[in-house]
Order: structure tokens, then C-alpha cells, then sequence
């Protein structure tokens, strides 16, 4: 059995999918993201000054990418595996002799093209408002790679629990957007009082969002070895969880 | 020897308590073409399901072409090509995408997948609909699709639930002359089906499956075998007079139409003859009912009054 056929195959399929609907895939982050930028960038932006020792529009560059990639590949694999179920074409390879780490990594895969495709998108639009600076490209690549494999294994996570299309939309509302927003995107969490400085290292985006940013400006609030262990720390334990999930066959098999 | 399938002792207990199969016991040899009949609910798709590993069984031993799902089930479903009984592609995706993915969950490589795909396409007649979405296809053609999908990466057991449920008479012809070519190559086909008509043409051994047991597994020579008598409808050239036949039941139901029951004893030579004696000519006659329907009836019911029987003595 060649998994590497398998493989390529269920990424075909995933890049194939979002691509087919891209207006609805490609398009709304690039929109979004524009608005974010006349708003916060230009608007209110002047008022507010300096952050970090950088303009605004700078400081909030990278976060504003950060969370489109975390928004478009958690949200890809959420919709894409949950259809699969509910249209029951999951079953095409659950019945053929596809390993279940091909489907985690295939449909993960998927979820990290799509967030990174975004991400450069948005980079792109980006350029219309602001010079973008690049400190250390190695460590956005790794920042950007590891942060879309993370909330791809989330939303695939969602997907395998989730029995109708409102399950899937329950997590990245309750959940992902009030961390994300929380999470240091739009401040340094060196503004916060101490005690919600505290709170907010609790937040795991908070070192995804800090490590990209310190890749282009080359600040941080955290440090890049305690970034990088807690994105691998949720890389490991979401995998595993998604392994051991569709291994048990939950919400898949009967 | 090695079976194409090898079920011993297979049980499945759902969460809710319901025992869908209880002792599954059942061999297919290597090109057989079997027939697996049961009512609604009998356990044939579970059956099915813990075979293809979408169900997970409770208790017993599965073996494809020698391979046991316990310990080498990628090897076991490497074999097998599924055609399930509901629609389960994703509806926009245009057909030779679905082939060729498929395909490449097998293992194949997209190049051969293209060949083969173009191939099955070709053979089942959608060829012309190859670019256009699933979901733009009729019924019979949605079946067609999937047959061609189970076929991609060329299995040895092919596994049809239901295949020609909602296909008109003429494309059902058409899958049946397709799947007899398909097991005279060499692929063993088990197959699952509410028109029992297809299971007497087609199959050569078959089981009946009924509240999760074997209730019969034969060949269908032996099945049909054990019927005693069958019904006849003849049509008559128009006659004035009551026909009146001995040793024979008959029932004159107007003036062209005559039902006779003939045992497996009598000829029908003597029915001929008495009728000619009496001056009635027949100008056509078929079967009233299909003869394995007919048994598929009384065996059910056999075995609901075996249940019932043995609930009394408990």
C-alpha cells in the first residue's frame, strides 16, 4: 500500500475543495482584513500612536495575519471532515486501506494550505497599507507552519465531535474569536494590569501571535523557547487526541 | 482452502442493547457469486459494515481471502471494493474526481487511476457525464457511479448492498449482464438485494439472513429445491365451458385465464393433455410468483415461529 499516493490523494481533494469555492474560501479574509486596516489602522490607528516602538498599522500587521490563518485552517478542516461525515464520503476512506495518520495528516495538510494561502493573501493587502519588515523569515515560517497545523488538528477535533453543521460554528464563536482577540493582536500584553497579564499566558494564541510578530518586528512579549514549547505541547497532545478519535472510529464508526 | 470470506462466531451488540447480530456463521468461496437476502433490519448492512470496518463488532472472527480484520485489516480491505446502499460521494465533486481519489486511497497512482477511471466510466455509460458534479446525476446513474468507484482499484470481492434499488427494469439488465461479465473474471460478488428475482438469476449460492442469524445458507439450486409446488397462470383462447382437470388444483378465474398448482410430482404433460382433451388452448403461461420469493416468505416466517415457540417454552 503506497501512503504517499494516499496521501497526495486526500490533499488533492482538500486544496481541490477550497479552491472550487474560493470566492467563499479566498475571498472574505482578504475583505476583512481590509476593513481591519481602514479601522483600526488608519482611523483610529494615528491616534493611538506608537506601540512597541512601532506604529500601530505596523503592530497589528502580523496578528491581523495570525488570525486569518488561524480562522481559515481551523475553519477548512471543521467544514471540510464535518461534511465528509454528513455527506458520508468519509466512509470512501475509511473503507479502503488508508492508515488513520494519512487521514489526520491529509486533512490537516488541507487545513494548513488553506490558512497559510490566506495568510499570504492577507500579507499581500497588507502591503497596500503598510511597509512590512521581515526580521527573521525562519522563525515566521515555523510561527505560521506549527500555528495553521495547530487549529487544523483543532477543527478537525470539532468536526469528529460535532452531529450537525452548528457544532462546528460553536467553538471558533464561543472559543477561538474571544481568544484570538484576547490573545494580543491588537496591544502588548505588557498593557495589561498584572493580574490579566497572568490570564493572558494562559492563552495559547497569545505565543503564537507574539513569536510571528516577533519574526517581522523582532519584539515579543514572550519568549520564542517558551512560544515554540507551547505550540509543539498543543501540535503533540491535539494529534494524539485526533489519532486516538478516529482510531476508536468516534462519530464515525457505529 | 482459502475463503474469499470466513465469518465465524460473529456478534454485534449496539450501545442502546440491541443485538443486531448473534452468531454469524458463514463461508464464501474464492468467484462465487453469493446472494445475501433478508428483511428490513435482518442484519445484512451490519453484516457488511464490521466486513468493510465501518461497523465495529462486538465479539467473533472476520477473515477476507485469508487476512483477519483483527490483524491485518488493511490487507483484508484492500480486497474489497464497496458498493454501499445509500449514496455516499460528496455530491459536488464531478466523477472523475471521485474515481480517481478513490483510486489513490488504494494506492493507485493518478495516471492508472485516469485509465481505469475513463475505462469504468466508458463500460457503465457515464462517460459523457465525467466533468459534470455527482449530484447532477439521476438515480440509476448515482448507483453506476459507485459500482465504477468500488471497481478502481481492483478488488477480488466485490460487495454490493442494494445495487439496483430505484433503477428502471432496463438499466437493472444492464448491471446484472456488467456484474456477470465482472464474476466470470474472477470477482467474487456477494450481494444484497430486495428483487429476489435478481438473486435466482444471478447468484449461485446464497444465505438468508433473519434477526441476525443464518437462518439458510445453500446453493440456490438447494433453495429452490425445496419448493413443493408452484402456481401457474395460463391464458386461454376465450372458452364457453368450465374447465375441469383431476388430480390437479385449478382455479378458472374468467374465460381466458386458468391458475393450476402443480406438485414437483406431476408433469405439467398431463395438464397439457387434459386441457387439449377438452379442447382449450393455452397461448401463453408464467410463473405467478417468483419461486424464491415464495420461500424467502416461508423460511422468515419458519424461523419467527421458531423464535416464538422457543419465547413460550422459556
Amino acid at each position: 500500500m503506497n501512503n504517499t499516493i494516499a496521501l497526495k490523494s486526500i490533499l488533492h481533494k482538500e486544496v481541490h475543495r477550497f479552491m472550487r469555492i474560493w470566492v467563499q474560501t479566498l475571498v472574505p479574509p482578504a475583505i476583512t482584513i481590509c476593513l481591519y486596516f481602514v479601522i483600526f489602522g488608519s482611523l483610529i490607528g494615528k491616534r493611538i500612536g506608537e506601540m512597541g516602538g512601532f506604529d500601530y498599522m505596523s503592530f497589528i500587521v502580523p496578528g491581523l495575519i495570525m488570525m486569518s490563518v488561524i480562522t481559515n485552517s481551523y475553519s477548512n478542516v471543521a467544514s471540510s471532515f464535518f461534511s465528509a461525515k454528513w455527506q458520508r464520503n468519509v466512509e470512501e476512506m475509511l473503507v479502503a486501506p488508508v492508515p488513520n495518520w494519512v487521514i489526520v495528516a491529509g486533512y490537516v495538510g488541507g487545513g494548513m494550505c488553506r490558512g497559510i494561502l490566506v495568510g499570504l493573501i492577507v500579507t499581500f493587502v497588507a502591503l497596500f497599507f503598510v511597509d512590512i519588515q521581515v526580521h527573521n523569515i525562519w522563525v515566521i515560517i515555523a510561527t505560521v507552519s506549527l500555528t495553521s497545523a495547530t487549529f487544523a488538528l483543532g477543527g478537525l477535533i470539532n468536526a469528529i465531535f460535532a452531529g450537525s453543521f452548528d457544532d462546528i460554528s460553536i467553538i471558533p464563536t464561543f472559543v477561538l474569536t474571544p481568544l484570538t482577540y484576547l490573545g494580543g493582536v491588537f496591544y502588548s500584553i505588557s498593557l495589561l494590569p498584572e493580574f490579566w497579564q497572568g490570564v493572558s499566558q494562559a492563552n495559547p494564541i497569545v505565543y503564537m501571535v507574539n513569536a510571528f510578530r516577533y519574526g517581522f518586528l523582532g519584539i515579543s512579549d514572550v519568549s520564542l523557547v517558551t512560544a515554540f514549547a507551547v505550540i509543539g505541547f498543543f501540535i503533540v497532545t491535539l494529534f494524539v487526541t485526533a489519532m486516538v478519535l478516529i482510531s476508536k472510529g468516534i462519530g464515525l464508526r457505529s | 482452502m482459502t475463503y474469499a470470506l470466513e465469518i465465524t462466531g460473529l456478534k454485534k451488540t449496539y450501545k442502546g442493547g440491541f443485538q443486531a447480530l448473534k452468531n454469524i456463521e458463514l463461508k464464501v468461496e474464492q468467484g462465487d457469486f453469493f446472494a445475501l437476502l433478508g428483511p428490513n433490519g435482518a442484519g445484512k448492512s451490519t453484516t457488511i459494515g464490521v466486513m468493510t470496518s465501518l461497523v465495529n463488532k462486538t465479539q467473533g472472527q472476520v477473515k477476507i481471502y485469508g487476512h483477519d480484520i483483527d490483524n491485518a485489516l488493511e490487507e483484508a480491505k484492500s480486497h474489497i471494493g464497496l458498493v454501499p446502499q445509500e449514496f455516499n460521494f460528496n455530491q459536488f465533486e464531478p466523477l472523475t474526481n471521485i474515481l480517481v481519489n478513490q483510486a489513490g486511497y488504494y494506492g493507485v497512482d493518478r495516471k492508472t487511476a485516469l485509465i481505469r477511471a475513463e475505462k469504468y466510466l466508458k463500460q457503465l455509460e457515464l462517460w459523457d457525464k465525467r466533468n459534470e458534479p455527482a449530484r447532477a446525476l439521476s438515480g440509476g446513474m448515482k448507483r453506476r457511479l459507485m459500482i465504477a468507484r468500488a471497481l478502481m482499484h481492483e478488488p477480488k470481492m466485490l460487495i454490493l448492498d442494494e445495487p439496483t434499488a430505484g433503477v428502471d427494469i432496463e438499466i437493472r439488465r444492464a448491471m446484472w449482464d456488467f456484474l456477470q461479465v465482472l464474476n466470470k473474471e474472477g470477482i467474487t460478488i456477494i450481494l444484497t438485494t430486495h428483487y429476489l428475482e435478481e438473486a435466482e438469476m444471478l447468484c449461485r449460492n446464497i444465505a438468508i439472513i433473519d434477526g441476525g442469524e443464518i437462518v439458510e445458507n445453500t446453493t440456490m439450486k438447494g433453495l429452490l429445491a425445496q419448493l413443493d409446488t408452484e402456481t401457474f397462470v395460463l391464458d386461454l383462447a376465450p372458452i364457453q365451458h368450465q374447465v375441469s382437470l383431476d388430480g390437479v388444483v385449478s382455479r378458472q378465474l374468467d374465460d381466458h385465464t386458468l391458475e393450476i398448482d402443480i406438485s414437483k410430482k406431476q408433469s405439467l404433460n398431463q395438464v397439457f393433455a387434459q386441457l387439449s382433451s377438452q379442447d382449450v388452448e393455452v397461448k401463453s403461461m408464467r410463473n405467478k410468483s417468483n419461486r424464491l420469493e415464495a420461500l424467502f416468505v416461508s423460511l422468515i416466517n419458519q424461523a419467527d415461529k421458531t423464535k416464538e415457540n422457543s419465547k413460550v417454552e422459556a
